[in-house]
């Protein structure tokens, strides 16, 4: 993991990230089920929040994601834990950089609305 | 096309809005969740039909399960009434949602690209209706 916005595991258990949302809409519907989407390829349990301190949100439920309502310019914090909790804050912020255009999108058009 | 993930029905009056609600859901959610839609009575005007509806859940059709998203009343009605004359072995593998027939259908599919379970896939649809 080399990315810029690298998740440090602060215990054992939970490994946290955070990431500014760069893409036009922000967190809207599209990039939301995104989102939940690749929560949901993970065994591990990942929220997101506001701030560091939460109120955190459950990154597989996609009504809660799509209630989230993030705009641009609005830094995520993420936090999961569990076997593949690195790999899965990895991917996640990873999505998020990329202005949630997914990984096997050949599409140069971000998604929006 | 992932037959192991739940399938999603849609179900309005008006064949606009279930296409659209379906467009929304292919282009949102993409092609991992089996998807069908009906709209229409027979005559061709607003309204739904049940040999329509059980065509519909037949094309959306998944081991799995299917989610059957509808708008108002004679579209639940003939929901339930298309769901009674399935085969007994189908009959209790398909529900019908109580949630708003768009963000219920894109929800609702959402959670079956994740692989959830029908009783999940509907547990999330109806998190959008106020208790």
């Amino acid at each position: 993991m080399n990315s810029p916005c690298d998740p440090v595991p602060k215990t054992n258990a939970m490994h946290t990230g955070s990431v500014l949302l760069t893409n036009d809409v922000g967190l809207h519907a599209r990039p939301s089920v995104k989102l939940t989407q690749l929560a949901k390829r993970f065994g591990a349990h990942i929220e997101f929040a506001r701030a560091a301190t939460g109120p955190w949100v459950d990154a597989k439920s996609p009504v809660k994601v799509m209630r989230f309502k993030a705009a641009k310019g609005e830094t995520l914090h993420f936090r999961a834990s569990g076997a593949d909790a690195a790999d899965a804050l990895s991917a996640i912020v990873s999505l998020v950089q990329r202005g949630f255009v997914a990984d096997d999108e050949e599409s140069a058009q971000p998604p929006h609305g | 096309m992932t037959v192991s993930n739940v399938g999603i029905v849609i179900v309005s009056h008006s064949p606009k809005v279930a296409e659209g609600a379906a467009d929304m859901v292919r282009q949102m959610v993409g092609d991992s969740v089996p998807l069908a839609w009906t709209g229409g009575n027979v005559e061709g005007g607003l309204g739904t039909d049940v040999a329509a509806i059980i065509a519909a859940i037949g094309r959306a059709w998944s081991d799995a399960g299917v989610a059957v998203l509808v708008d108002l009343g004679g579209a639940e009605t003939n929901s339930e009434m298309a769901i009674d004359m399935l085969d007994s072995g189908r009959r209790e593998k398909v529900v019908v949602c109580e949630a708003p027939v768009v963000e219920g259908a894109v929800m609702a599919a959402t959670e079956s690209s994740g692989g959830a379970t029908l009783d999940a896939v509907r547990r999330t649809a109806e998190e959008l209706s106020p208790t």
